[in-house]
């Protein structure tokens, strides 16, 4: 049985205590919430850490709060499965969370800890025993990137499909830090750096994430994985439109698993904005988006299929949007 | 980069907790590190749960959190908060089958069985929450549990059998 | 057979109720008074000598009960005679990444596992050889067994000809060659392998998630060095096979030697990553296929060759080439027929049985090569391989006794049910036909020896009837079928037939729950055991009828005391005359026929299948609901490995790509297709009732199936699995994508076969008389 090392577990009073605890452990405390991510990844001793903070007893993480009229805010805790089940959230978004993983992994994974998903790589994501064999990694106790060894840099992949979709809808986060609140874009959230891939600071706590009004909004999200459940994204689209009669009024295009963070591609939205959505512009936004992904060989399938793909699926969630 | 044997110097960080399970609670002293499907099978003896990756990968140790299916080995009890569990062997309230139980015997859902008591208990909740699903839902629903013997058809048939209530 | 009563009925499994309420109780849930847990140390390297062992850090540790390295296990083992390649600690080098190494036996698994990494191992690492290109070169470093008679990294090279091939070839019309290649991949039991030791007072008994307790039983013996009776192996309850439990292992050598070292329980457990290195799983095949037609489509020649990447042992290695070459002739009829096989071996995990061994790859190559064929002479596929097809009561090329066949039934019921011949013909869309034939067991045991295949104990008191038979119910409900036979004797129900199985100190031999064998063998074994057994009863109530089953068991305990009755099974000899007859020849054979219907993406090269059909020749369903169960999961494990399974390795390094349950791609509920299952009953002579296989021949058709209605959708060639989208869309650019030469191999000059005449349909001693010679 693949087990998890020794722990101290901490039980914060609130988010602030939570972030203070966060702070004073140092690096090797992490926050957790669901532990559908971050479970798997410290069994196979991905982290060397040794105490966690737990946010899932905070009830005040799990609240829904506020209407479609005015946009809500959800709270970190709020369960995938709870996400993707509400029917006033914006129709992208439920979709987005409800294509992590599987029906039970949703039922304890939590919508803030989806934004903070690690990044991904098929050198990183295995057991200690394996990447002592393959010689290991950049991101976790080696020196050099296996999937891109010239590189200076780790190339690990923004696997969140919920974070895509957050950005496209211009949403915002709640951090707690140890003794301020502030809040964030989730389109600010995000690093270009498959290690340092999260633009905060460790210890602030994700409480809650701020969707705009409903407010004519049209959003999609399409994800492209092997399986119908279970896995990851390999290439992901999340799509927010506004549509005045059949022109597109403003529109944001957001890629998954493209890149080490979720990729906006605004040279599509801004060939989209003003224009009618008939095949040709959406094909031309498609071809804009996909420029800019470059999938690696570091996850599942081909990564030139993958990178092909990119333009199937932002025709797929264009389409969806504009259908909705 | 061994790390294995220094973890072992670690202090082990215990709780006292209380976990309620099928019905009954019980007072355990735990390493807080050690997951729902450990407690399970390692502390409670209930090894109707079994596992077949730990990683959240395959479905196998599926138990009921408060009446959903969520995979024992990324719960820590810590976490459960006086949530009840339910595992394979709190489904039955004597010495019946359910007609779950009894539907997945009779059409030959289980095979090997390995892969079952995650299966009944993603298809239980299933039938809480929609008493009678279609083979799409029933699809959709225990698609996070994989199964290698059986491909499939007989536990959808299963389901079906046991929420006509003919079973 | 008109009035049987409970053969026939579609009842539940034995072990149903226990496995539905949590209670039966696999290898892993076995807790013993003061157990221990054992980890093993595996090689990081895939190539490498062994330059020392330093285990003193790991015996420091507090909890540490035992420590074992290579010097504590130096005795080979292996699963086949010719093989004892293995040791369940390498001292010297190692093969592959996950080559045990060393073993710890501590309080917890915690402990253990921190215990086997503390202890150093040096290593020289060397050229790993990781292709079977590369293993037919001569090794930059040295080769991975070094004491083999066969040039470069080659295991085993096999030549045959059966019948005239020049005048085959002469008499052709057309003739055609391909290339393909079958890619590996592995069983994937949800289980995870699980042993555990106990030593008590110079006994040692095991218990093991295996398909063959008289395999780990003889292994213990051989590497312990202990007689067969100090030795108890038991199977527990099992989570799935597919013939991914049939070597024995390394683990279960391992608990039983740290018991008798520690004098404590040992259990071990491995975790999904050790699973896919002790795999046994699909062998890679290279395969070039050259068939003659003549001028109506009839087959005059065929010369098949396979390359079998073999993985670092032996295992069924020696067998599976055979495999590739031997069941061709079962399923059409070939007049004269070249059969060029070999085996390498590589730096990976061995390759072994996987449901279907050694044949899904051939029949794949031959179901794709043949429409080729029939495609370039214009032909109907399907009539061409139907004119082709074997017919029932004939013997084949290579000597292999044909009985039963359903195999036009077969092809007749899912060409009607999927509407093949009216199909809607538009690009994107398409179905795929293919056939196959698989043994009801193989017709020779793998090593030598004169026992039975199967035997059956029944003991009779006054509390009625226990049968004990030493086959392992997987899962495929053989427990379910042994009862029914019983039951069905005795005038009872299954229900009232206790069963003792898969314990080699209270069960009789039975050499285990692969090659599709138990319900015919071990069937036939508690048919003529319980026969016996109803003739005493009989006699115990002097032929009145109406008794009722208790009360006749106590008139015949009165009488003679409790009663027991043997039956055993021994298959006749059917190979033909000739060195290497013994791999192939089977009692008899199952037949399957599918249809795959796909929709197939141009533009995605995704490949969605909307339905499966399959008719499966059972010869007479002892129990139809476990046979269906069985071709439905055939069918399901067929399209993983068509459309997404794969064992592939990191380059360099030798390395599994992805050991776990979230990369390897095994299908879930919503990737699968609904499946219509035949049966077709022809009542077999020599099985049981009539019955034949279902655990293994239905999975055979489908992956070509699959691949052909892909082409028929796209008209794209992929000539090798599996069909992955990248792969649909590089053939929708170069018309095909495969294998683009087959390496050069130093066949040896070929044993040359007299076939046999057609209806020559002799066996055993009367045919050993006719070749006295052979």
């Amino acid at each position: 049985m693949l087990r998890l090392p020794r722990l101290r577990f901490l039980i914060p009073d609130s988010a602030r205590q939570a972030a203070a605890m966060a702070a004073e452990g140092g690096p090797t405390t992490m926050l957790v919430a669901g532990g559908t991510d971050l479970y798997p990844n410290l069994k196979r001793r991905q982290f060397a850490t040794d105490t966690l903070v737990g946010l899932t007893h905070l009830r005040e993480l799990h609240e829904v709060r506020g209407e479609a009229s005015s946009g809500f805010e959800v709270g970190a805790c709020v369960t995938l499965s709870a996400a993707s089940r509400h029917h006033e959230l914006h129709a992208g978004y439920a979709e987005a969370a409800g294509l992590v993983s599987s029906p039970p992994l949703r039922n304890a994974g939590t919508i803030g800890g989806n934004l903070c998903v690690d990044t991904r790589c098929n050198y990183y994501n295995q057991t200690q025993e394996w990447r002592q064999a393959a010689g290991y990694c950049l991101k976790k106790d080696g020196d050099i990137c296996l999937v891109a060894p010239s590189s200076p840099r780790c190339w690990a992949v923004s696997s969140s499909d919920t974070a895509p979709m957050a950005i496209a809808l211009g949403a915002t986060v709640v951090l707690a830090g140890t003794d301020q609140e502030r809040e964030l874009p989730v389109s600010a959230l995000y690093r270009d750096d498959g290690i340092d891939y999260l633009a905060k600071q460790a210890w602030e706590v994700i409480t809650a994430l701020r969707l705009p009004p409903a407010d004519g909004l049209r959003t999609a999200y399409v994800k492209l994985r092997r399986r119908g459940s279970i896995d990851f994204p390999i290439a992901g689209c999340a799509v927010a439109l506004r549509m005045e009669g059949d022109l597109v009024e403003s529109a944001r295009v957001v890629l998954s698993a493209v890149a080490s963070h979720p990729l906006e591609v605004h040279a599509a939205d801004q060939l989209l904005t003003g224009a009618r959505l008939d095949d040709e512009t959406i094909a031309a936004a498609a071809e804009a988006a996909a420029k800019p992904a470059k999938p690696l060989d570091n996850a599942d399938l081909d990564y030139f299929w993958r990178k092909r793909m990119v333009r199937v699926v932002v025709e797929e969630a264009l389409r969806k949007a504009a259908a909705r | 980069m061994a790390g294995l044997l220094n973890e072992l110097d670690r202090p082990v960080d215990r709780r006292v907790l209380v976990l309620r399970v099928n019905g009954e609670d019980h007072q355990l002293l735990l390493p807080v590190h050690k997951t729902l499907l450990e407690v399970l099978r390692e502390d409670l003896g209930l090894t109707g749960t079994k596992h077949g990756c730990e990683l959240g990968e395959c479905g196998t140790c599926t138990v009921l959190v408060a009446g959903e299916p969520q995979l024992s080995c990324l719960v820590l009890p810590v976490q459960l908060g006086g949530r009840e569990v339910t595992t394979v062997e709190g489904l039955t309230a004597g010495s019946e089958l359910t007609p779950l139980q009894r539907a997945f015997a009779d059409l030959g859902a289980a095979q090997c069985g390995y892969c079952t008591p995650g299966m009944l208990l993603s298809a239980t909740a299933l039938l809480r929450s929609n008493p009678k699903p279609n083979a799409t839902e029933i699809r959709e629903a225990l698609a996070g549990n994989l199964c290698r013997c059986t491909g499939y058809s007989k536990i959808v048939e299963a389901v079906e059998l046991a929420a006509s209530g003919r079973g | 057979m008109a009035d049987l009563k409970v053969v026939g009925q579609p009842l539940p499994k034995a072990d149903a109720a226990a496995k539905v309420i949590g209670a039966a109780v696999y290898a892993d849930d076995i807790v013993l008074p003061r157990m221990l847990h054992s980890k093993l140390l595996r090689s990081p390297h895939p190539h490498a000598r062994i330059l020392s062992v330093d285990a003193s850090a790991a015996r420091r540790i507090p909890g540490v009960k035992g420590v074992l390295t290579g010097q504590d296990l130096p005795i080979r083992f292996g699963i086949l005679p010719v093989s004892q390649d293995e040791r369940a600690l390498e001292s010297e080098k190692v093969r592959y990444v996950g080559d045990p190494v060393a073993a710890v036996a501590a309080v917890d698994e915690e402990t253990a596992a921190a215990a086997a990494e503390a202890i150093r191992v040096e290593y020289e690492v060397l050229e790993p050889v990781l292709s079977i290109e590369d293993a037919l070169r001569q090794p930059g470093d040295e080769r991975i067994h070094a004491s083999r008679s066969l040039p470069a990294n080659l295991h085993r090279l096999q030549s045959y000809e059966f019948g005239d091939l020049a005048a085959g070839w002469a008499r052709a019309a057309h003739v055609r060659e391909d290339l393909f290649f079958f890619q590996g991949n592995t069983h994937l039991p949800m289980e995870q392998h699980s042993a555990v030791g106990q030593w008590v007072d110079g006994r040692l008994t095991v218990w093991s998630s295996t398909q063959v307790v008289h395999y780990v039983h003889r292994a213990l013996s051989k590497v312990l060095e202990l007689p067969m009776n100090k030795i108890r192996v038991i199977g527990a309850a099992h989570g799935g096979g597919f013939g991914g439990k049939t070597d024995p292992f390394a683990h279960e050598i391992v608990v039983a030697k740290l018991a008798m070292v520690t004098g404590r329980p040992v259990k071990c457990t491995l975790t999904r990553e050790e699973v896919f290195y002790a795999h046994r799983g699909r062998h890679p095949v290279l395969m070039w296929v050259k068939t003659g037609v003549d001028e109506e489509g009839r087959i005059t020649a065929m010369h098949f060759r396979s390359a079998l990447d073999g993985g670092a042992y032996g295992s069924y290695g020696a067998a599976s080439v055979f495999y590739t070459g031997t069941l061709q002739t079962v399923t059409y009829d070939i007049p004269a027929y070249k059969f060029e096989g070999c085996r390498v071996f590589t730096n990976k995990p061995p390759c072994g049985p996987k449901r279907g061994h050694g044949t899904p790859q051939p029949r794949f190559a031959l179901e794709l090569h043949l429409e080729k064929l029939a495609e370039e002479i214009g032909m109907d596929a399907v009539e061409l391989k139907r004119r082709n097809f074997m017919q029932p009561f004939t013997r084949a090329v290579n000597w292999l006794r044909v009985t039963s066949c359903g195999l036009e039934e077969c092809a007749e019921k899912v060409l009607a049910a999927s509407g093949y011949r009216t199909r809607e013909r538009r690009p994107g869309r398409g179905q795929g036909f293919a056939i196959s034939a698989y043994m009801s067991g193989a017709g020779t045991a793998i090593y030598w020896n004169g026992m039975p295949h199967s035997e059956v104990q029944l003991k009779l008191d006054r509390t009625g009837v226990t049968a004990y038979c030493g086959a392992m119910d997987i899962g495929q409900g053989s427990d379910a079928v042994i009862a029914q036979i019983v039951a069905e004797e005795l005038g009872i129900q299954a229900a009232d037939v206790r069963l003792v199985t898969a314990d080699t100190d209270s069960t009789p031999i039975d050499l285990g729950s692969y090659s599709s064998r138990v319900t015919f063998m071990a069937g036939n074994a508690a048919l003529e055991a319980a026969r016996k057994m109803r003739a005493l009863l009989d006699a115990a109530v002097d032929a009145r009828a109406g008794v009722p089953f208790l009360e006749a068991c106590e008139l015949a305990e009165t009488k003679w005391g409790a009663l027991s009755t043997a039956g055993s099974y021994t298959p006749p000899r059917i190979g033909g005359p000739f060195k290497g007859s013994g791999v192939g020849p089977s009692p008899a054979y199952s037949y399957s026929a599918a249809v795959v219907d796909v929709d197939a993406d141009a533009r995605t090269g995704i490949v969605r299948v909307n339905k499966v059909w399959i008719a499966h020749d059972i010869g007479r369903a002892i129990n139809p609901l476990l046979v269906i169960g069985q071709i439905e999961g055939s069918v399901y494990m067929a399209l993983g490995e068509a459309l997404m399974e794969e064992q592939t390795f990191r380059r360099q390094l030798g390395l599994h790509k992805w050991p776990s349950m979230l990369e390897y791609k095994s299908p879930t509920f919503v990737d699968t297709p609904e499946i219509e299952s035949f049966l077709v009953e022809t009542v077999d002579p020599e099985g049981p009732y009539g019955a034949k296989e279902a655990g293994q021949g239905p999975l055979l058709p489908v992956i070509p199936a699959l691949n052909l209605a892909v082409h028929d959708a796209l008209g794209v060639w992929i000539d090798e699995t599996p069909v992955t989208p990248e792969k649909v869309l590089k053939a929708l650019k170069d018309g095909r994508v495969g294998p683009k030469m087959f390496p050069a191999v130093p066949w040896p000059e070929p044993i040359i076969v007299e076939p046999p005449a057609r209806d020559d349909m002799r066996v055993g001693a009367e045919l050993e008389a006719a070749f006295p010679s052979a």
